[in-house]
């Protein structure tokens, strides 16, 4: 419309530029969350989707002991399967020159020297072994970058208790393996964990499978119902030891990255939203104040004969440029720290590739989301500024009704001192402003908490799990069951202090209608390697009949205490038991189904036998140790609990901390805006106070005490409902984040509630240091003069 | 004096209650007066005589709680201020008034010639800034921000900024009262011209009774009613004051 009225606008936002770049911040906090989740969460699933179309990922998979392949063109005539593939699979362990711990693995069979009809390989080096070639294979991504490998370098695998010398023609990606994690582990060791692809006849002569297999893999044709096909080869495949075939749901690599991305999800929805509303709320009050700072130029410009909608489409555009600011600033800022961490997941999910885009509906929602709040509070402001007859709005407002304050008659008058009383009947005075600046404060101290929060309670997780929980050094897993009296043969190892042996078998759970795949888990009567606690953190025995199960798969479940489960055996005679539910576990990592493992033994009926054993031992003989125990042909894995728990912890550190110590930073940055503004506001409205009061004699120091008095005592009173409002966002995070690979506990630290008043405090102090530079600029004659 | 000139603005019974703070204020008891088209006038009173509201019920700044206001245009519309809606008093305000504030009321982000221009865009009929404020005699300070002009010339642009739009009405209130005497008089001066060379109505609101001495009319009001109503036979020119 009018070129000065918006040469104004540029010179206006020129002047506000403090204010308006603190708005923008508080803006740029909440786009940032979600321009960093939605953007994270996009090239995760989009990766994904592509690789596993492009690679022919499988639907469903299945493991039996040992079938012929002929079985397979039986199995092809299902209904609904479209294309099949057999393979073989065998765990091994892997000797490495010049690496001493012990390494676990899986062979898996590729057609002869050709790329499998499932799965394919993604071959980032080298090539597939030739066909008829059984000394040579193709190794995983991870692991070849974890030791440098490269093809051509040699390597001993230790088969079915056979050494097998190997060369290495490439390293590959497998949509099976985006996550590398070796079974019953949680996260990915990619020095001790490999899988290996081989011809099928090298590694079928190698396991004994000659003609055989022990694996399939399928996909379903359009419109197959997955539970009928699971079904049938199911009941095909029992005979030949089939443990129950799965979808690509319960597909460990798959399984993770669906939890991540659903975990991402959450961090997509419920930061973001509250990110976004608290900035939303805190951009309405800081916008509603400013205008209502221009007050008297509304009034001119109306004396002038300026219309309203003149006036507001003016102060929208000045809203609208903040915004805009604040926008694009929290674009840039999360599209930087959202290509951050996509590096960083990059390393986790071995995806040949990464898109990262921003999505366009994120932009324009966020875009949406903060120019309405923005609006909103500019509209309620400018309309409260052009309701009022010019006249009234030109005039210096009207001297307010002043009270003692209730806080003022309970404090002796000496202890306020003339400071403090200026200061709470200004509080006093305006009831309504003071408690926003309060709320946005408080807002402010409730995001950081939940940042440290999230800090805190990952640390709590990881510490309960690994020293509470699991207990030992050293988790053996043998071939197959062993008799208990290997126990006393692992006994006499090096170093060995301590041996528990438990039984593991692969079971559904069954209870109404509801269903999980899990593993009963025997061990001693009182286990001291591997506990199970209860809601207290105290170890319980385990119950002598009935079992007892993880809280979280109860719920699932739907299962209270004292009901009882239908228990599918999965392997083995797959025995169908029913067993009551006697406790619940409390542990924050994984699920599990628990009983002693001499009543476990007594129900699948077998003897005195054992799936591994747990082992405390002396650090002084670690070596020794594992010398002895790649000696043993019987087993088939060796974990070692400390390599898990820094697995874990880097992991954590890496993803979930590093996006909580985002959060915290953004929290601050709004936590600094909304003090800065309220303060720059608080000094707009009392200019003139002020400055009457240098006038009258009063010193610098004097003056900026009221002003800093005010800031310091709304920043305080907002401490406490903060911490209550924080312990609100972080029990609601706490339930989004519940999974059933991890439980992150409610633990709020003392430290939770410094970082978050701590944050504000200091925000504070760096806004009083800032006025009082203003406060000493303060020109005092034009104070009282100028009304505009 | 009366005889021959158009009424350009006429009240009858104005009365004005307000409410400031816990006090209902009486500012305007029963006002009945006249403004005529190009004639120089003067309202005096003391503070709080009502003067100020008066003059912002003229100018459209707001409305009596009691009485008629009546403006007629120079072509003889008439309009009843006391009933328009504020759409009306927007558009009456933006064709047919100009304002002077003791203060200035500039803004302050805005450069001199910015800030006339601001009301020369949304007029119908407007002379250039250039020459508002050549009028005013700051055709060599257009650029200047009003942080860098003293209070005599701010308020000369303040005038440039009221005439710019070739108003029917001119209502100064206290155009002086920021200002020291010998600034005083040069702003005087410059309404004077204004008055003359625009035929413009002059309102101007004053406890200056000198001031008087330069108009056609004075009209004194206390204790929010007309007191006395004077007409001089001759104006002094504004150069010649002394106070």
């Amino acid at each position: 419309m009018t070129r000065t009225l918006d040469r104004k606008l540029l010179r206006d936002l020129w002047r506000l530029k403090g204010q308006a770049l603190a708005i923008a911040v508080v803006i740029a906090g909440g786009v940032m969350t979600l321009i960093i989740a939605v953007t994270t969460l996009d090239a995760l699933s989009g990766a994904r989707d592509r690789f596993y179309a492009s690679h022919h990922f499988a639907e469903v998979f299945a493991d039996v002991k040992r079938a012929p392949l002929g079985l397979v063109e039986r199995l092809q005539e299902i209904e609904g399967v479209n294309l099949i593939e057999p393979r073989v699979q065998a765990a091994m362990r892997l000797s490495l020159a010049g690496f001493r711990d012990p390494i676990r693995g899986l062979a898996l069979s590729i057609p002869d020297g050709r790329q499998p009809l499932l799965n394919r390989l993604h071959l980032v080096a080298g090539s597939l072994p030739e066909a008829g070639r059984d000394d040579q294979a193709v190794v995983s991504d991870a692991f070849a970058e974890a030791h440098g490998l490269v093809p051509g370098d040699r390597l001993e695998a230790i088969i079915n208790g056979r050494r097998v010398p190997l060369r290495l023609t490439g390293i590959a990606l497998s949509p099976e393996f985006l996550y590398q994690v070796a079974p019953s582990d949680l996260m990915p060791d990619y020095r001790r964990y490999a899988v290996l692809w081989m011809n099928r006849r090298a590694l079928a002569n190698a396991h004994g499978m000659q003609g055989a297999f022990n694996r399939l893999s399928l996909t379903l044709q359009a419109g197959a119902r997955r539970e009928e096909v699971i079904d049938a080869l199911d009941l095909v495949l029992a005979r030949y030891g089939g443990t129950g075939a799965w979808s690509r749901d319960e597909q460990p690599s798959h399984r993770f990255i669906e939890e991540e991305l659903a975990q991402q999800r959450i961090q997509a929805t419920v930061l973001p939203a509250i990110f976004l509303s608290v900035s939303a709320f805190l951009l309405n009050v800081v916008m509603g104040r400013l205008i209502q700072t221009q007050r008297e130029q509304v009034a001119m410009l109306k004396a002038f004969g300026y219309h309203d909608r003149e006036l507001a489409r003016h102060f929208a555009l000045l809203a609208g440029a903040i915004v805009l600011l604040g926008w694009a600033l929290g674009v840039s800022l999360g599209a930087w720290a959202a290509s951050g961490l996509a590096t960083i997941y990059r390393d986790y999910f071995r995806f040949p590739e990464m898109p990262f885009r921003i999505p366009a509906w994120a932009l324009l929602l966020s875009l949406a989301i903060v120019s309405l709040a923005a609006l909103l509070g500019t509209w309620r402001a400018v309309w409260r500024a052009v309701r009022r007859p010019p006249a009234e709005a030109m005039r210096p407002p009207a001297p307010q009704r002043f009270r003692r304050t209730w806080l003022e008659r309970l404090l002796p008058g000496a202890l306020l001192g003339h400071a403090g009383r200026i200061v709470m009947r200004n509080l006093g005075r305006h009831p309504a402003k003071a408690s926003l600046s309060v709320t946005g404060i408080a807002l402010s101290v409730a995001l950081l908490m939940m940042g440290a929060y999230q800090l805190d309670a990952v640390e709590a997780m990881v510490d309960q799990q690994y020293r509470q929980v699991l207990r030992m050094d050293v988790e053996l897993t043998f071939n197959e069951p062993t008799s208990t009296r290997a126990l006393g043969e692992l006994r006499h190892l090096p170093g060995v202090l301590a041996v528990e042996g438990w039984r593991r078998v692969p079971v559904t759970l069954i209870h109404g209608h509801r269903e999980e795949r899990t593993a009963l888990l025997g061990m001693e009567a009182r286990p001291q390697l591997r506990q199970v606690l209860d809601a207290q953190g105290r170890p319980q025995r385990l119950p002598e009949a009935g079992m007892m199960l993880t809280r979280w798969l109860a719920e699932s479940l739907d299962a209270r205490v004292g009901d009882t489960l239908e228990v599918q055996v999965m392997e083995g005679r797959r025995q169908r038991l029913a067993l009551t539910l006697t406790a619940l576990v409390d542990e924050p990592l994984g699920v599990g189904a628990y009983l002693p493992r001499r009543r476990l033994n007594t129900l699948l009926d077998e003897g005195p036998a054992i799936s591994g054993a747990w082992l405390l031992v002396d650090d002084a003989h670690r070596e020794a140790l594992n010398a002895a125990l790649w000696e043993m042909p019987g087993v088939a894995a060796i974990g070692l609990l400390d390599e898990a728990e820094r697995g874990i912890r880097d992991y954590l550190d890496e993803t979930l901390l590093l996006f909580a110590l985002i959060f915290v930073a953004i929290a601050s940055s709004i936590a600094f805006g909304v003090v800065y503004n309220d303060a720059r506001i608080a000094l707009a409205e009392r200019a003139r106070e002020l400055a009457t009061l240098r006038v009258l004699g009063y010193t610098r120091v004097e003056v900026a005490r009221i002003l800093l008095g005010e800031i310091a005592l709304v920043t305080l009173v907002a401490i406490p409902p903060g911490w209550a409002l924080g312990i609100v966002f972080s029990r609601l995070l706490n339930q989004a984040f519940s999974n059933d690979m991890f439980r992150i506990p409610l633990v709020l630290t003392p430290q939770a509630f410094g970082i978050a008043a701590g944050g504000v405090l200091v925000a504070s102090l760096l806004v009083g240091i800032m006025l009082v530079r203003r406060l000493n600029r303060l020109d005092m004659v034009s104070s009282l003069k100028a009304s505009a | 004096m009366d005889d021959g000139k158009e009424i350009a603005l006429e009240a009858q019974g104005l009365t004005r209650r307000y409410r400031m703070g816990e006090v209902t204020i009486q500012a305007l008891r029963g006002v009945d007066m006249a403004l005529y088209h190009g004639e120089l006038l003067v309202l005096l009173g003391a503070s709080g005589s009502g003067k100020s509201t008066l003059l912002n019920i003229l100018g459209g700044l707001d409305s009596a709680s009691e009485g008629e206001v009546r403006h007629i245009d120079r072509h003889g519309h008439a309009q009843d201020l006391g009933r328009a809606s504020q759409r009306e008093l927007t558009r009456y305000r933006r064709h047919h008034v100009g304002f002077v504030f003791q203060f200035y009321n500039l803004i302050s982000s805005l450069t001199a010639r910015e800030n006339v221009a601001i009301v020369t865009e949304i007029a119908r009929d407007p002379m250039p800034p250039e020459t508002a404020l050549t009028l005013v005699g700051l055709g060599e300070r257009l650029d200047h921000f009003p942080s860098q002009l003293s209070g005599g010339e701010q308020q000369r642009v303040a005038i440039a900024r009221a005439v710019a739009k070739q108003p029917e009405l001119l209502l100064c209130d206290e155009p002086t009262g920021a200002l020291d005497f010998r600034t005083g008089i040069r702003v005087l001066e410059v309404l004077e011209t204004i008055n003359r060379e625009t035929g413009a109505a002059v309102a101007i609101i004053t406890h200056n009774e000198v001031i008087g001495e330069m108009t056609d009319r004075v009209i004194r009001l206390r204790d929010g009613r007309v007191d006395e109503i004077q007409a001089n036979a001759r104006r002094r020119p504004a150069c010649e004051l002394r106070w």
